[in-house]
């Protein structure tokens, strides 16, 4: 349906949808994240939850303590390498379909511990992220403002045709490789699907 | 026959409604699952535990029996000695039949006690 005849029909007070907007709408005001705090960032995603951020608003205050019943993952705090494989495992275990926001600094490229020799630089490298939040810590405005870009990002993937999003390509894989603790670091160092180093171009 | 009265057409009625009211969303998510839900099953997600942690080792343990014993004689000692502390504050304005109260009471755990030690059940092995 055109916009201009929905605009005309809904000044008549017919409001008309698609499917696909009733359905996303429905997925992106009930999004319950998993519980999963790694550093100083949960403590900012806990005052999130709680009465004066309220996200409750979001529909999303359903913290679940388990990966089967959660879609979506905030990756809130430095992931070591040692954890970093069971943020994979928790990851592959939520069922499709499934978000993540990388929040904060640590979370998303190493932050102030980067040069650490156990800390990962970002876990954008083992899994697919949704949202980047910077800061250190961020604020809980911050963590908001990224719920209210995966809803909008949630609210305009597509149920058909080939820009639909991954869980519902059934040949695409809902699991990601599992890194392995190697002799000096993690196997592999990232998952080439997802992450690749920069290349430095010279001349 | 029409017109005939039937008191039980309304229970009838009523079951039929409430099994729809009930199946009808599940029918619903399972079409709709069917479409845009595909399947993916995998080594993790079909994993027991859900913590991240691989689970290792075998369930089929053996836990020592011995420390039932040592279990239950402590339970004993324990409640004893909630006995015993009154019994001290009051023993001097107790009478005879109190005092051999307590004693029989405090010598049957003795004899327990004794019997535990001659069977060996404290030293761990």
């Amino acid at each position: 349906m055109d916009e201009g005849l929905k605009n005309e029909l809904q000044k008549q007070g017919v409001f008309t949808t698609t499917l696909e907007g009733i359905y996303n709408w429905g997925r992106q005001n009930s999004v319950w994240p998993l519980q999963f705090g790694l550093a100083c960032c949960a403590i900012e995603m806990i005052a999130t939850s709680m009465a004066r951020f309220d996200l409750a608003r979001f529909g999303a205050e359903v913290f679940r303590p388990s990966p089967r019943q959660a879609d979506l993952m905030i990756v809130a705090g430095t992931v070591t390498k040692k954890m970093a494989p069971q943020v994979v495992r928790l990851y592959n275990q939520m069922p499709e379909p499934k978000y993540v926001i990388a929040m904060g600094a640590c979370a998303i490229s190493g932050g102030p511990f980067k040069q650490g020799y156990n800390v990962l630089k970002g876990i954008d490298r083992y899994i697919p992220v949704d949202v980047h939040i910077p800061g250190c810590p961020p604020r809980p405005e911050a963590l908001l403002h990224a719920f209210m870009t995966l809803q909008q990002k949630i609210a305009s993937q597509p149920l058909t045709g080939d820009h639909r999003p991954r869980h519902l390509h059934a040949e695409l894989p809902s699991e990601f490789p599992v890194p392995a603790f190697g002799a000096h670091d993690l196997e592999p160092p990232n998952n080439p699907s997802l992450w690749q180093a920069p290349a430095l171009r010279r001349g | 026959m029409p017109g005939e009265y039937s008191p039980y057409l309304f229970v009838v009625t009523m079951v039929i409604a409430a099994v729809a009211f009930a199946a009808t969303p599940l029918l619903l998510a399972w079409l709709w699952a069917q479409k845009y839900s595909p399947n993916k099953p995998g080594p993790d997600k079909n994993a027991t535990y859900e913590c991240g942690l691989e689970s290792k080792g075998d369930a089929w343990i053996q836990f020592k029996a011995e420390y039932y014993l040592y279990g239950i004689i402590f339970l004993i000692f324990d409640v004893e000695t909630i006995f015993l502390l009154p019994f001290a504050v009051a023993f001097t304005g107790l009478g005879a039949g109190a005092f051999v109260a307590m004693a029989v009471f405090i010598l049957l755990l003795v004899e327990g006690l004794a019997w535990a030690w001659m069977k060996g059940v404290l030293t761990w092995k």
